[in-house]
C-alpha cells in the first residue's frame, strides 16, 4: 500500500494506473512534470492523424462514461448531427454525487491530463470551444486547473495553432456555484449560459443535437477525459487489454464508510468484484473492528443498496444493473451492523430532497415528504401507515416496480436497474432510492421505531 | 459603493470574453463581486446585469439558485460540516453540535465577532476522509473533536491566512488567455466547420 501526503485519500496498488500514474509525484500539476513523464505525447500522436482516426479509435476502445450512465465517449461523440457546427465540448466537473470523488483528485492533482483529454476529445469530434465547469466548493481545483490552463496556453499547448498544427481551440474555466442537480448535463449547459441549473426535458432532443446556445454539445466527465491521453499514447489494444470487453481499462472507486482502509482505488474494470473491494488486502481490508457487514451502496447515493448477498458481483454496469442496483459515479458506502438503517436513509434522502431544483412537483414536493416522514420515524413519531405513505410518495415519483437487490433470506428476486419515472431528471427518483431500499431490506428496522402509542378514533359524541 | 470596482470591471471584460455570449459570465462575475465585498450585494447584480446584457432580474433569479452565494454579511471564515452519508456514518452528527457549541451559533448562524459562520453542509467529496470539513471551500479531513478546536484556534490567531484567504475569494488563481495565443470565441450563429475537420474532408 502506498499513500501520499499531497494526495488525501488517494491509495495506489499493484495495478494498471491509466489516470492516477502521477499522483506518486508531489508537482504532479505542473507542466513541467507532466512533460517530464510523457504528457502531451497523447495529443502529438492524436493530431498526427486525421481527426475522424482518433474518433475511430476512442469508439473500438469503448471508453465508458465515468460521470453515471455509463454511456461510452465515442458513441456520444458520434451522436451530434453530420454537417451541422459549431460543436461544443463542455467538461462536467460539477462531481457532488455523495460518496464519491475522484474527479476532484483528477482536477487537483493532474489538471494538465485532462486538458490533454479535452484536447484530443475536441480535436476528434470537431468541437471548436471547450468549457471546464468546475464545481464552486473545490477552490484548490479552480487553482490547479487555472494554473495549469495559464501554462498550456504559453507553452502553447492550447489556444490557436496548437503545437504549429490547423487545430485551433480555446478552454475556458468556469466557475459553479453549490447545486448538486448542475451535474445533470443539461442543467449544467443551463447553468453556463448564466442561467438557473434547472434540467431541460428530454428526449427527444440532447445535448448531441441541441445544447449550448442550441448547438450540438458533447458534455463528458473529468474521469473520462482523463483517460484519453492514456488511450492515444498506449494504443486501442493496451486498453482493451485491462477489464472486460464491456468494460475496459480502469476505474477510479472511492470506498467509504465503515471500511477499515477507506480510499480512492484505481481499480480494473469488469473484473474486480466488491468483495475484493471491501475485504481485500490491497483495497479495504474488511470491515472496521472486525464487524459485520450489513448493507453497501455500489455506485452513490442514488443507487439502490446491496447486502453481503451481492458482494461477489464485479463492477461490470450490465451484471450491476441486472441485480437491481448501477455502478453509477464510483462510489461505495460501507454500513456495518451497528449502522442505523432508517438514518442512513435519511441522511441521503435529506441531501436529494435538499437538491431538488424545483421544477418538477413529484420531486419537489415528494422528496420533502419522504425526507418529514423519516424524519418523523427516526424521532419515534411515526405510525404504521406512515410505512405505507412513503411507498405511495415514492410510487408517484417511480410509477412501478423500483429496481431493488435479491434477497434469499426474504424470499425476494431482484427487479433490474433502470426504473420509470414522473420527472425530468433522475434527482426525485435518487430521493426514493435509499427509502425503497431500506424499507425493502431492513422494514424491521422501521417497524422498531414506529410509536408506541394508540391512535383514539374521533368517533361522534366526542 | 458596491457595484463592482474599476479593476474589477476590467477583470469582468476579460471574462466576459471568454464566451461567445456574455451573460455565460453570470455566475463567475457572482463570485467576482461576492469577492470585492464578501457577499453579493442589489448593486452589484444590477452591475453584473447591465455587463452581460440582461436585467437585474435574471441575474438575481440565476444568483439565488446557487448556494455559494451570500446575499447579506457573513463571517471572514465560512465553517461547513459535511452531512452526507459518509460523513455522518462515521460522526458528522456529534462534530456538528460540537461545533454549534465551540462557536456558540447554529448551522446558518454567525459569531459575534464576525470571525465565523457555521453550516451544516452536503457531500463535499471527501468521503473517505470523513468527517470532511471546509473554511472557505478550502478542505480539512478527519476532523475530530480536537482538530476541530485546533482549527478554530489557528484561524482565530491568524495562522492559517496564508492558505485561506476570507470569503468571497475562492481561487487565488485567474485564467488568463493571451491575446496572441487566444483562437477566439465561436459564434453560435455561425455554421463554420472546424479548419482542421475541413483539412481532412
Amino acid at each position: 500500500m502506498t499513500t501520499y501526503p499531497w494526495a488525501a485519500g488517494y491509495i495506489a496498488g499493484d495495478r494498471p494506473q491509466i489516470v492516477t500514474g502521477r499522483f506518486q509525484y508531489e508537482d504532479s500539476y505542473t507542466l513541467e512534470r507532466y512533460l517530464a513523464t510523457g504528457g502531451y505525447a497523447g495529443l502529438r500522436a492524436a493530431l498526427a492523424k486525421p481527426a475522424a482516426q482518433v474518433h475511430e479509435d476512442v469508439k473500438s476502445a469503448t471508453v465508458l462514461g465515468r460521470g453515471g450512465a455509463g454511456f461510452p465517449a465515442g458513441t456520444k461523440w458520434g451522436l451530434t448531427p453530420a454537417g451541422k457546427f459549431p460543436r461544443y465540448l463542455v467538461v462536467n466537473g460539477d462531481e457532488s454525487e455523495p460518496g464519491t470523488y475522484k474527479d476532484r483528485l483528477l482536477m487537483e492533482r493532474d489538471p494538465h491530463q485532462l486538458i490533454e483529454g479535452c484536447l484530443i476529445a475536441c480535436y476528434a469530434a470537431g468541437l471548436s470551444q471547450c468549457f471546464l465547469y468546475i464545481r464552486g466548493e473545490m477552490a484548490l481545483a479552480h487553482e490547479r486547473v487555472g494554473q495549469a490552463l495559464n501554462e498550456a496556453y504559453a507553452a502553447g499547448y492550447v489556444g490557436k495553432n496548437i503545437l504549429g498544427s490547423k487545430f485551433s481551440v480555446d478552454i475556458a474555466l468556469h466557475w459553479g456555484a453549490g447545486a448538486y442537480v448542475v451535474g445533470e448535463e443539461t442543467a449544467l449547459i443551463e447553468s453556463l449560459e448564466g442561467k438557473r441549473g434547472e434540467p431541460r426535458l428530454k428526449p427527444p432532443f440532447f445535448p448531441a443535437a441541441i445544447g449550448l446556445y442550441g448547438q450540438p454539445t458533447i458534455v463528458n466527465n473529468v474521469e473520462t477525459l482523463s483517460n484519453m491521453p492514456w488511450l492515444l499514447c498506449n494504443g486501442v489494444e493496451a486498453y482493451t487489454a485491462i477489464g472486460t470487453a464491456t468494460s475496459p481499462g480502469t476505474r477510479m472507486v472511492a470506498v467509504s464508510g465503515h471500511v477499515r482502509r477507506p480510499g480512492v482505488y484505481e481499480i480494473i474494470n469488469g473484473t474486480t468484484t466488491f468483495r475484493d473491494l471491501l475485504y481485500g488486502d490491497e483495497f479495504c481490508q474488511g470491515i472496521r473492528n472486525g464487524n459485520e457487514l450489513k448493507a453497501f451502496v455500489p455506485g452513490g447515493g442514488s443507487a439502490p443498496w446491496f447486502t453481503p448477498e451481492q458482494l461477489d458481483l464485479p463492477f461490470e454496469g450490465r451484471l450491476v444493473g441486472a441485480a437491481g442496483s448501477m455502478l453509477g459515479s464510483g462510489a461505495v458506502m460501507v454500513m456495518d451492523h451497528t449502522t442505523d438503517i432508517p438514518r442512513a436513509a435519511l441522511s441521503l434522502t435529506r441531501f436529494y430532497a435538499h437538491e431538488s431544483c424545483g421544477q418538477c412537483t413529484p420531486c419537489r414536493e415528494g422528496g420533502t415528504w419522504l425526507e418529514r416522514i423519516l424524519e418523523r420515524i427516526c424521532d419515534g413519531h411515526g405510525t404504521a401507515s406512515d410505512l405505507d405513505l412513503l411507498i405511495e410518495v415514492g410510487t408517484s415519483i417511480c410509477p412501478g416496480d423500483f429496481p431493488h437487490a435479491s434477497s434469499t433470506k426474504l424470499g425476494l428476486d431482484a427487479t433490474p436497474f433502470p426504473y420509470k419515472m414522473t420527472t425530468i431528471c433522475f434527482v426525485g427518483p435518487s430521493a426514493y432510492a435509499p427509502v425503497h431500499s431500506a424499507l425493502t431490506l431492513f422494514r424491521e428496522e422501521f417497524e422498531a421505531k414506529l410509536s408506541k402509542r394508540t391512535l383514539i378514533p374521533v368517533t361522534a359524541g366526542h | 459603493m458596491t457595484r463592482l470596482n474599476s479593476a474589477n470591471v476590467e477583470l469582468a471584460k476579460e471574462i466576459i470574453g471568454r464566451y461567445p455570449r456574455s451573460r455565460s459570465a453570470t455566475i463567475p462575475l457572482l463570485h467576482l463581486s461576492q469577492e470585492q465585498n464578501g457577499y453579493v450585494t442589489r448593486e452589484a447584480m444590477a452591475h453584473i446585469a447591465e455587463l452581460v446584457g440582461t436585467t437585474a432580474a435574471e441575474v438575481y433569479g440565476a444568483a439565488t439558485f446557487y448556494e455559494m452565494f451570500k446575499f447579506e454579511p457573513i463571517g471572514k471564515y465560512c465553517v461547513n460540516i459535511c452531512q452526507s452519508i459518509s460523513c455522518h456514518l462515521l460522526g458528522a452528527d456529534e462534530l456538528i453540535h460540537h461545533a454549534e457549541s465551540v462557536l456558540g451559533v447554529k448551522p446558518g448562524g454567525t459569531t459575534a465577532d464576525g470571525m465565523f459562520t457555521l453550516e451544516a453542509v452536503e457531500c463535499m467529496a471527501a468521503c473517505t476522509e470523513a468527517p470532511a470539513v471546509q473554511v472557505n471551500y478550502r478542505h480539512r479531513f478527519r476532523v475530530a473533536t480536537e482538530h476541530f478546536d485546533q482549527l478554530i484556534a489557528d484561524l482565530r490567531a491568524g495562522k492559517l491566512a496564508d492558505e485561506i484567504p476570507a470569503h468571497g475569494t475562492l481561487a487565488r488563481v485567474r485564467q488568463h488567455i493571451p491575446a496572441d495565443r487566444a483562437a477566439g470565441n465561436v459564434d453560435p450563429d455561425k455554421p463554420v466547420a472546424p479548419a482542421w475537420m475541413e483539412a481532412a474532408q
